[in-house]
């Protein structure tokens, strides 16, 4: 197997696979049988294209962040997804799964999620064409993210809070393995991370390496070169995985990826599944997990409901072990430290997940800048704008209401 | 003791056989065992012990409230092995239910060898495919233990002759596409999928998800060599104001499907 993987069974090395219901295998083959035709067909290539291009309003932009870059001492280039439509990168994979929906004849599309983003994109994909959309999301998530909720409802789809376990991303995607058991011969389950049972964490990944092809393309052309480094958060690592994988065969660019450390890996309160966590299997794939030595999962808790999972893709760990990419992990209180400043010093008010992103680059540059010699260029994924945190900004920043 | 014995018992007497379904730490470690022990005495042929797991996705919402009050009471993996030996001293075959991760982070060889000492038949683990197993293949075969995987309604003739191939002890069919818990409405997917299964393989059939009552069971039994039920069991605890009024409901419950499947 190359660096690229994964296998036919979606295993890189020991990671990844299947770990699900045999009711579920069917689907999953029914599935991987629609993705590989439909990725050799230039009329779905066109399709999505489209949709991408007008719908979501792609390619978006890579911004050369000036006042950032004099405040972090390197050249800080932006990779602009909170500029797509609904706001993140997730919509670049959604589309490409309902696409897929019709192709298969399905008429009702599931999706878990944990800050909205994942569930906005999906029931805005679903208005788009006619599908029946449920949602499930965790009931501690409903609250502190109750913007994206309404977001859901006003597009047609039914947010189905889901109380078990923890209440947050993790049992809302038990909740949804529950629903597709069950409706699996007319519903397709929209698994929003790169992550999973195989094909999940490869097409998803496949879907968001629209992200590194154009960040690539666009550093030739605005610096002429490509950049010494490229750096994303990870939560279940879809954004990353979409920005790292086209810059895997490119040894000089190093590539880092931002868990959510929440009140620090030592406090045993953090979601950095592959700095904290041990390989183990949950929902559906093996990976790296956060558990107890019987491996029972343990609760994750991070400020970023998007990032709050004790799980991560496959391909992560894989890329962990083989030491490709390099994984740290970022507080909430160096998370928020980097929101207030790219607020401040770019007027862009960034997702709680990717001001991770912005945290953790501030943390290398010195680093890199040791290694090179000189000053290095960095290109950050930002993976969502900030909207549906301002309840969570302004309670951290204690500004409710507070006018001068 | 290996499931087949039980299974040899009830051909013997020309009639299905019942398994039972019980989660281990429910209502607490020692009350759980009794449970166990009860419904042995009261007539199931076989006890499935379910080891609670924080993230069962297969089960509905009594396995899913069961296992969350036995974590919370701090069940451990280690405690199945005296549930195991206590329902084998009662007589029957002792196999553990469980989700993969449970038994990956215990280490499939350190648990086939401490089930094996316990006097245990073997695993089920509904979310593991035959195509991921060779770890868990290479210690049951050392350990002569059973291993059951699951065919569905949905599985293709060919996966259904790959999983059976797997298979020791005996497959375990899912009668509905869906997750555990009681059904007024009996599928009938299960009496369809029976017969695909044993087209291809000799092992018993067991037919589980979603059997309640003594007619189900007995209905089941007319086309299945073992009747699994579990929800209808458990619930019988959760539901009951303490134990000794749980295990009376229990008692009288499994007295009726015993019933059902000799009907």
């Amino acid at each position: 197997m190359t660096m690229h993987g994964p296998d036919k069974f979606g295993h890189w090395g020991r990671l990844g696979g299947r770990f699900v219901p045999e009711a579920l295998v069917a689907a999953l083959d029914e599935l991987t049988k629609h993705y590989q035709s439909a990725a050799q067909d230039p009329e779905f290539a066109a399709e999505l294209g489209e949709l991408l291009n007008n719908y979501a309003g792609r390619p978006s932009r890579l911004y050369e962040a000036h006042r950032l870059s004099a405040q972090l001492g390197a050249r800080v280039l932006l990779k602009r997804e909170d500029l797509n439509h609904t706001g993140a990168h997730k919509i670049n994979n959604v589309l490409g799964q309902v696409l897929l929906t019709k192709r298969m004849g399905k008429t009702r599309v599931i999706a878990e999620t944990g800050a909205g983003q994942h569930g906005v994109a999906t029931a805005t994909a679903a208005a788009l064409f006619g599908l029946e959309c449920v949602v499930y999301m965790g009931e501690v998530d409903t609250q502190r993210q109750a913007l994206n909720v309404a977001r859901m409802q006003l597009l047609g789809a039914r947010v189905i809070p889901v109380t078990s376990g923890s209440r947050t991303l993790k049992d809302a995607m038990n909740e949804a393995f529950r629903d597709w058991v069950s409706s699996v011969d007319h519903t397709h389950y929209v698994i929003g991370s790169a992550s999973g049972p195989h094909p999940f964490p490869m097409m998803v990944r496949d879907l968001q390496l629209v992200i590194g092809k154009e960040t690539r393309a666009q550093s030739q052309e605005l610096l002429g070169a490509l950049p010494d480094a490229v750096t994303a958060c990870v939560g279940g690592g879809s954004n990353a995985i979409g920005m790292f994988h086209p810059f895997i065969d490119d040894s000089d660019v190093r590539m880092f990826g931002f868990e959510a450390a929440g009140e620090g890996v030592e406090t045993g309160r953090h979601a950095a599944t592959l700095t904290g966590g041990a390989p183990g299997v949950l929902h559906g794939t093996r990976s790296y997990v956060l558990q107890n030595a019987d491996g029972q999962t343990v609760e994750s808790h991070s400020i970023s409901a998007g990032l709050d999972y004790p799980g991560v893709g496959p391909e992560h760990a894989w890329l962990h072990e083989t030491k490709r990419v390099t994984y740290r992990p970022v507080t909430d209180r160096q998370a928020m430290e980097a929101f207030a400043l790219l607020c401040r010093t770019e007027g862009i008010i960034p997702a709680i997940e990717s001001a991770h992103a912005i945290a953790g680059t501030q943390q290398i540059i010195p680093e890199l800048r040791a290694e090179l010699g000189r000053e290095p260029v960095v290109v950050i994924c930002l993976s969502g704008r900030g909207d549906k945190d301002m309840e969570t900004a302004a309670k951290y920043f204690g500004i409710i209401g507070q006018g001068e | 003791m290996n499931v087949q014995t039980a299974f040899d018992k009830a051909k013997a007497q020309n009639r299905a056989a019942l398994i039972g379904y019980l989660p281990l730490g429910y209502p607490d470690v020692p009350g759980s065992i009794e449970a166990m022990q009860t419904m042995v005495a009261a007539g199931v042929d076989a006890v499935e012990i379910g080891i609670p797991y924080s993230d069962p996705v297969i089960d509905g919402p009594v396995i899913q409230n069961a296992s969350q009050h036995a974590l919370e009471r701090g069940v451990r993996t280690k405690d199945v092995f005296a549930a195991v030996e206590a329902v084998v001293s009662a007589g029957a075959p002792a196999l553990v239910m469980t989700y993969w991760n449970v038994i990956e982070q215990y280490g499939p060889e350190a648990f086939a060898a401490d089930l094996s000492a316990a006097g245990g038949a073997g695993l089920i683990a509904p979310d593991l495919l035959p195509e991921e197993a060779q770890d868990w293949i290479a210690a049951t075969d050392k350990h002569e233990l059973d291993r059951v995987f699951l065919v569905a309604p949905s599985s293709t003739d060919e996966r259904v002759a790959e999983t059976a191939a797997a298979c020791r002890g005996f497959v375990y069919a899912t009668a509905v596409m869906g997750v555990t818990g009681a059904r007024t409405q009996m599928s009938n997917a299960a009496p369809q999928l029976v017969p695909r299964v044993r087209a291809v393989t000799d092992l018993p059939v067991g037919v589980g998800l979603g059997v309640s009552t003594a007619e189900q069971a007995h209905a089941v039994a007319q086309y299945a060599d073992g009747v699994i039920v579990g929800s209808a069991l458990v619930r019988c605890l959760t539901e009951a104001d303490s134990l000794q009024a749980g295990l009376v409901e229990l008692r009288t419950l499994t007295s009726a499907l015993a019933a059902g499947v000799r009907r």
